[in-house]
This record gives C-alpha cells, sequence and structure tokens, in this order.
C-alpha cells in the first residue's frame, strides 16, 4: 500500500490543524464544511466510483438528512444519538423510494432521473411553510450530544467531523472490497457479463444507493448543525454539480479522491470568494480545465509525478 | 374555476410549451446526434434574453433586438462549441456534465458582471401591445398569442428541416449511428457546428420571445434548462417529434397544475392548507410525471435509438 | 436417449417481416458437444440470445433441466446453471483473471450481499476459481489484469468464468472467433478436455473445428433447422451441401 501516504497526510494534516497555529475560528469553521462536504462526497464516490451511478441529485440526500434536523429541531428533540439516525434514515428511505425507479435505467436517463428527484425535493423543501418554506429555517441551536452541548465547541465538533469522514471512507473501503462490493465494481465495469454468471445488478445497485443516500443524509445532519440554518438552496440541483465536481476532481481512481477533491473545492472556493465577489467567474473556467486535462483527479497526481520522475 | 380561467392556463402552457420546445429541439439534437449533454444549453436562451433586451433598448425596436440577438446566439454558440465542447465530444458523460456545469458558473456570473444583478425589462412591440378578445369579457394578450404562433410555425419549420432536406436527413441518421455518417464521407465535424449553433440559436430565439413577459434576470436559464431535460427524457432522446408532444405536455401540466390544484384541493381540505399543498404537488407534478413515464417508458415516449 | 439437458420446442422469432428463427426445435442430450453451425445470416447470434435469456421468442418454449425457462431473463437462467460465453469477449478488464472467475464462484454459493468481510480473502472462492483457471490451463495467469491478457488467453478466461459457475450446460458462442491459427489449437485442446466433464452447447463458424469436436451437429439455414445427425451424417447430408454449397469448408 505504497499509496495509502497521501490519504493518511491529509487526514493527519486534518488532525494537527487546531494546533497548527491556524486556531482562529474562521479557518475551523471552513474547515468543518470541508470534512461534510467530503463525507458527503465521499457518499457520492461510492455511486460514481464504486458503482458507476453518476448521480446528479445527491445533494437532495443531504437535504433529506438536513431537514430531519429541522423537523426534529421544530419538535424539540435535538439529542444527536436521535437526530443523527433518525437523519440518516430519512436520506436512506428517500433513496430507496426514489432509486427503486431510477436503477431500472442506466447511463444518461439515470443522470436525469435523479436530477428530476432532486428538483422535486427541492420544490417540497421551498414548500414547506412551517419550516420557513423559500427563507429556510435557522435551528434554536445545535443538537446536543449525550445531553451535553458538547458540538457547540469548535474542537469537538472539528475532531467528530473528522472521525466520521475517516469512518466512512474506511467503511466505504471495505464496502466495495466485500462480496456485494466485488458485484458492484463489477457491474459498472460489465453488467451483461455479471448477469451472465447469474447476478441481477439492480438490487446491488439500490443498495449502494441507499447506503450512499444514508451517508449523505448523515453529512446534511452535520452540516444542518454547523451553520444552524438549514434552507430549499441546500437540495438545489447546482449543489449536486458541485458535489459530482469534488468526486472529480479528486479523481475516481480511489475513494480518498473523494475526501482530497472536497477539501480542495471548499478551500478555493473559499480563498476565490474572499478575493472576488465574482470568484464563479474564475471558478468555472477552473472546473472545465480540471475536467479536460485532470483526467486522474487530485489522488492521480502523486501517481502521475512518480511516472515523470521515474522517466526522469 | 371557469371555463375562461382553464382556456388561460391551457393557453399559456402551450406557449410556454413552445418556448420549452425551442430549447428542448436543440438540446435532443445536440445529443442525438453527437452523444453530448450540453447542460450549457440554458444559458444560451438566458444570452438570447439579455442579448435581445439590450439590444432593444439599443435600437429602440423589439424587432431591431431580436434580429441582432440571433445572429449573435448563433455566433456565442459557435464559440462555446470552439473553445470548450468540441474538446468533450470523445469523453463520458459524467466529464460532459461537469465541463458544461463550469461553463453555466462562468456565463451566469459573467452576466452579472455584465448587466448587473437588477432584472432587465423588455416591451414587447406596439404591434401587438394589446390584446385579444377571446370569450366575451376575456381579454388574452396579443404578444403571447404571437409567442405560441411564432413557436408553432417555428417548430413546423424545423419539422421540415429534419424530415425533408439533406441536411435533415444525416442529423437523423447521425442520432441513429453516428459512425454511419461518418463512414459515409460526411464532415462530421461540421455537421456538428451546424447544428450546435443551430441549437444555440433557437434557444436563444426562445430567450428574446420570453424576455418581455419574464424578467430578464441572471440564472433564468437554469429553470428552463432542467425542464428542456425534462422535455427531452420523456420525449426520447433525440428526438424531435418526441421533444415538441413532451414540451408542450410538460408547458401544460406545470400551469395548470400550478393554477388548478390548489382549487381543485379544495374541495377535499381548507383553503389554507389547499393552497399550500397544491402549489407544492404543481411545482413537482411534471418531474412526478417524467418518473412514472420512465418506469413505464424507460427510454421515453418516442425512442429513437434501438 | 437420456433426459435432454436442453429441448427447445417450435421456437419463433420475427423482427419485421424476417423470420429470424422459424420453428426451432431440437434437443441437446447431456454429456458431449452438441454443435450448431449454419452459413452466415442464418440466425445463430438470435438462437444463442433467446437461449441464454437475452431475447424473448415470439413463440415457443425453451426447456433446460427439465424445467420451462421460456420467460427468464439470463441471470435466472445462468443461477440454474446455463454458462454462456460471448462471442465477442466478454470479462471484467479490471479485475484480475482470478477474480473474474470468483465473482463467478461467489454467484453459487451463498449470498452477495455481504458488505464486510474482504471478498480476495475468501479462501474457498479463490481456490475453485484457481481450479477453473486451471482448466483452461490459465493459471499461471491468474494475478494479471483481465484487460492486459492476449485475444487467446480472453478466450480461456471466458471459459473459465463459465466453468467457475458449475454449469450443467455450457454454451459456448464462438469461443474460436477471433482468434489465430496457435490460439485455436490451444483451445481446440482445452475443448476435447472439457467435453469429457461438461455438456457443451456450440455454436461456432470453424467447420473444421466443429467436425473435430462435436458429438452432433444441429444445421440451421434462414432459421430453420434443416437436420440433427452425428457429424458424419450430416457431412453426407444433401440439404446441408446444398445450403453450404459454394462454401468449401464442409468438403
Amino acid at each position: 500500500m505504497g499509496r495509502a501516504w497521501l490519504p493518511l497526510l491529509v487526514f493527519a494534516l486534518l488532525a494537527a490543524a487546531p494546533f497548527a497555529g491556524l486556531g482562529e475560528g474562521y479557518l475551523l469553521t471552513i474547515l468543518a464544511r470541508a470534512m461534510i462536504m467530503g463525507l458527503a462526497a465521499t457518499s457520492l464516490w461510492l455511486l460514481v466510483g464504486g458503482a458507476g451511478l453518476v448521480s446528479l441529485g445527491h445533494a437532495a440526500m443531504l437535504g433529506v438528512g438536513a431537514y430531519a434536523v429541522v423537523a426534529l429541531d421544530d419538535a424539540r428533540v435535538t439529542e444527536a444519538l436521535v437526530v443523527a439516525p433518525v437523519a440518516m434514515a430519512a436520506a436512506a428511505v428517500f433513496a430507496v423510494a426514489t432509486g427503486a425507479v431510477a436503477v431500472r435505467t442506466s447511463g444518461v436517463h439515470f443522470i436525469m432521473i435523479t436530477l428530476a428527484f432532486g428538483q422535486m425535493a427541492f420544490f417540497t423543501a421551498a414548500s414547506l411553510a412551517g419550516y420557513g418554506g423559500d427563507d429556510g429555517y435557522t435551528l434554536y441551536g445545535r443538537n446536543t450530544l449525550a445531553g451535553r452541548r458538547w458540538l457547540e465547541d469548535r474542537l469537538v465538533f472539528h475532531y467528530l467531523c473528522l472521525g466520521l469522514l475517516a469512518a466512512a471512507v474506511l467503511g466505504g473501503r471495505a464496502l466495495l472490497a466485500s462480496r456485494f462490493g466485488r458485484v458492484l465494481r463489477a457491474a459498472r465495469e460489465n453488467p451483461e457479463r455479471v448477469r451472465a454468471v447469474g447476478f441481477s445488478p439492480a438490487p446491488y445497485r439500490l443498495v449502494a444507493y441507499a447506503v450512499a443516500g444514508g451517508v449523505a443524509g448523515l453529512a446534511g445532519m452535520l452540516l444542518a448543525n454547523a451553520t444552524e440554518f438549514v434552507a430549499p438552496s441546500f437540495l438545489a440541483w447546482q449543489r449536486s454539480g458541485d458535489l459530482l465536481f469534488m468526486v472529480i476532481l479528486g479523481g475516481l481512481g480511489s475513494l480518498h479522491g473523494a475526501v482530497l477533491g472536497a477539501l480542495a473545492f471548499v478551500l478555493l472556493e473559499e480563498g476565490l470568494s474572499h478575493w472576488t465577489q465574482h470568484w464563479r467567474l474564475v471558478f468555472g473556467p477552473l472546473l472545465v480545465l480540471a475536467v479536460l486535462h485532470l483526467r486522474g483527479g487530485l489522488a492521480g497526481v502523486p501517481g502521475q509525478i512518480a511516472r515523470m520522475v521515474r522517466r526522469g | 374555476m371557469s371555463f375562461g380561467l382553464l382556456l388561460v392556463q391551457g393557453l399559456n402552457g402551450l406557449q410556454f410549451g413552445v418556448l420549452l420546445f425551442l430549447v428542448a429541439a436543440g438540446l435532443t439534437l445536440v445529443f442525438g446526434v453527437m452523444d453530448f449533454i450540453n447542460l450549457a444549453h440554458g444559458v444560451q436562451y438566458m444570452l438570447g434574453a439579455y442579448l435581445g433586451a439590450s439590444l432593444a433598448s439599443l435600437t429602440g425596436s423589439f424587432w431591431g433586438g431580436l434580429l441582432l440577438a440571433l445572429p449573435a446566439t448563433l455566433a456565442s454558440g459557435l464559440v462555446l462549441e470552439w473553445l470548450v465542447f468540441r474538446h468533450l465530444y470523445d469523453r463520458d458523460h459524467l466529464s460532459q456534465v461537469l465541463a458544461t456545469f463550469g461553463v453555466i458558473l462562468f456565463l451566469n456570473e459573467a452576466v452579472k458582471l455584465a448587466w448587473g444583478t437588477a432584472p432587465l425589462q423588455m416591451a414587447p412591440p406596439e404591434l401587438l401591445a394589446g390584446g385579444i378578445t377571446l370569450l366575451p369579457g376575456l381579454q388574452y394578450p396579443a404578444y403571447r398569442l404571437a409567442i405560441l404562433a411564432a413557436g408553432l410555425a417555428t417548430a413546423g419549420l424545423l419539422w421540415l428541416l429534419v424530415e425533408r432536406t439533406r441536411v435533415g436527413a444525416l442529423v437523423r441518421a447521425g442520432a441513429t449511428n453516428a459512425a454511419m455518417v461518418a463512414a459515409l464521407g460526411v464532415d462530421i465535424r461540421r455537421l456538428f457546428m451546424l447544428v450546435f449553433g443551430f441549437g444555440a440559436m433557437l434557444a436563444g430565439f426562445a430567450g428574446v420571445m420570453a424576455a418581455p413577459i419574464l424578467s430578464v434576470e441572471p440564472g433564468m436559464g437554469d429553470g428552463v434548462l432542467i425542464l428542456a431535460f425534462v422535455v427531452i427524457v420523456i420525449g426520447g432522446i433525440g428526438s424531435v417529434r418526441g421533444a415538441f408532444v413532451a414540451a408542450l405536455l410538460v408547458g401544460l401540466v406545470e400551469s395548470l397544475g400550478r393554477s388548478l390544484l390548489p382549487d381543485l384541493l379544495r374541495l377535499v381540505m381548507a383553503a389554507s392548507p389547499a393552497r399550500q399543498a397544491g402549489a407544492a404537488i404543481g411545482s413537482m407534478l411534471v418531474y412526478a410525471v417524467m418518473a412514472l413515464i420512465l418506469a413505464v417508458r424507460p427510454r421515453g415516449l418516442f425512442p429513437v435509438r434501438g | 436417449m437420456a433426459e435432454p439437458i436442453l429441448e427447445v420446442a417450435g421456437l419463433r422469432k420475427r423482427f419485421g417481416g424476417l423470420a429470424v428463427t422459424d420453428d426451432v426445435s431440437f434437443a441437446v442430450a447431456p454429456g458431449g458437444i452438441h454443435a450448431v453451425i449454419g452459413p452466415n445470416g442464418a440466425g445463430k447470434t438470435t438462437l444463442i440470445h433467446q437461449l441464454s435469456g437475452t431475447l424473448r421468442p415470439d413463440a415457443g418454449t425453451v426447456r433446460f433441466a427439465g424445467r420451462d425457462v421460456t420467460a427468464l431473463p439470463l441471470q435466472r437462467r445462468a443461477r440454474l446453471g446455463l454458462a454462456r460465453s460471448f462471442q465477442i469477449t466478454s470479462v471484467i478488464p479490471g479485475f484480475s483473471a482470478l477474480e473474474n472467475a470468483a465473482l463467478a464462484v461467489q454467484a453459487r454459493s451463498g449470498s452477495s450481499f455481504r458488505f464486510w468481510r474482504p471478498a480476495a480473502a475468501e479462501a474457498r472462492l479463490n481456490a475453485a476459481a484457481m481450479a477453473a483457471l486451471d482448466q483452461v490451463g490459465l493459471a499461471g495467469r491468474a494475478a494479471a489484469p483481465a484487460g492486459a491478457l492476449s485475444h487467446g488467453e480472453k478466450r480461456q478466461l471466458e471459459l473459465a468464468i463459465a466453468l467457475a459457475m458449475e454449469p450443467r450446460l455450457l454454451l459456448l458462442d464462438e469461443p474460436l472467433a477471433g482468434a489465430g491459427p496457435e490460439e485455436t489449437e490451444r483451445l481446440i485442446d482445452i475443448l476435447l478436455g472439457l467435453k469429457r466433464r461438461y455438456s457443451i452447447l456450440l455454436v461456432e463458424h470453424d467447420m473444421q473445428a466443429v467436425f473435430a469436436l462435436a458429438d452432433r451437429i444441429s444445421v440451421l439455414v434462414y432459421g430453420r433447422v434443416i437436420a440433427t445427425d452425428a457429424p458424419a451424417a450430416i457431412r453426407a447430408d444433401p440439404a446441408v451441401r446444398a445450403a453450404y454449397l459454394g462454401e468449401d469448408e464442409v468438403a
């Protein structure tokens, strides 16, 4: 496992960040958001890189998780140990309901139908007048953890996000290496062959879709806590595009690419938006260039450098 | 809920439907011929509206704006094809989705920079400023009827072009089997550029026509884009006929759903929740229709490829 | 004759006005190789699709191992023990040769809804996969990515995947397609070895190979089976000779 140093380095840097003189609250806030997006991107990577399912509606899963926090907050249920499982279950149920139709299709149709379901979720969120409709909903406060207000502590929240992200990456790896993951990966490369040995890909894809939905729901729950505010814009299709960009920017070669992509995306977005209000003017062309020229993604960069060095 | 209201909403739906068709036609042709997903097609619609509105105020006439905006959107389509899209034809759909997403981010922001964030207004031509009496006591804006007529006329022309000309035959053949067309010795790159520029101009045309009845603002192409995708997926990707049928269907469902559902729901529930639920269900009705159609016919109503 | 392993009765398939499969009936006895031959355009590919379950016939039945499977899709027939190989090599290029075969073993041994334990560490899967590779002489290439194998090796892997399913019938769709003379010789040797242990339905273009391998032959012409018999009788059949007029391979 010679390539393991890159993800290890990234996680080590994230773990050291609060002590590296970067303890300014603002940077930690950004890092927390980056790790949460990393969690969501990891779940999307499982679909795109693992199962070959390009979803353009993944922000809806995140949104369902975030709105679960809202609904419970509105009902004065604020214990994270209750909220998190509910958020994950809600997103997974949404994934199963929409995935049951979506996994029947493939290719462009899958992209479009996930986009359509994402839009349905978006309009539903915008119509929830009780939760602020278009304007969104401000939480009374962050969730409590085991009855204590730990999530309000920046350090605790930082390490919570980091721990969950690491768990998701490790869990995702195990999943892809398992029997289940093997069928999933094989069906991505050659569904006809997989059928010919006796597997129907659809149920495997549906389960993967549900798992990814659940993990994205958890990310949504964390995001709601990080911002203490939830709005329909969380579910906009452009956010799904952002998530796909993170996955591709990081690279489809390995699962931790999603983490790299999310970190790079969020930090770039923050940096550029500090510099100019019209940061998308730079960000858009960067995205185009990344797609055209960075084919292996960021995770593939060390390998490319190594090859160049070896070639001399 | 009167017959008059139904008539007005039906006309609104059809008029929205033909606008959607003009956007979707380019999208479905580009996808059919080049197997290329272009998310940035919606910004052509937005550019059409912006260029139409500012050129109209520059020339002092709606017609001046329209006539100048058409070649301008054609040119912008060709420039984008040359700069970005042609490098993506042999890439997977995922890369195409992302790169064209980047183009959207850029152009939405560029429009903000050039024209500001405040919505622009464009006056309809004086000739069509008034209303037409449909029923005794029921007026309908002449301009909206003109959009409907112009849209249907364009659809007819497009049909003739695709079904009755040599270029159209190539486009149809390309939608079924692009490799075959290339093997026939046709310069496929030229054909691609032609289809691309033409599609961009159709979307721009829709944008100019919509400018007087909608507010012209950044991001206005995004919503239309998503609905245009719904249209081509329902219609069957690559099928112009399918896009036409689906566009009218989507236009009607959008318009009638949003306006009639609150009234219908009031029959079974109280007024305030009926209004809320009606609006919510109304705005997702088209997506539900799409999911339903795809569940039964995964390749759309008029599938092109066997 | 023993109970046939595969029995096709009155199979029909039309595309537009063209009857591509026209009242096809034949039975495959267990053990040995039953070949289906026919000139180009005879409908061999369409027939294979209907036998393996990727195409529904318009009429007629396919019975496999005493069971009507006409309505079952490819994956259900595979689970019943019908293993097919593809005319155009169909392997999983990103997997190693071993993992390609192990996937097929996995399909018949226990649930694949297992999410935790690494599949590559399951000794039982690997052992059975290795045995299948060994049968086709590919054991030495077990660790190589399938995408990096030579064309002939891919054809061998295609066979190994089918064997790893422990099939009751091997449905081989032109296993020699695209193979060079040396590769063809090696593949024929492998098939000769396999016919002692498996029931095989072989659809093949290469006449020499068919007459060297087959125990029985069905001849398909314009969607119809015009003869089913032992190779020597087929060779002498005037109707078959007429169908192949101008093609000197039968001689």
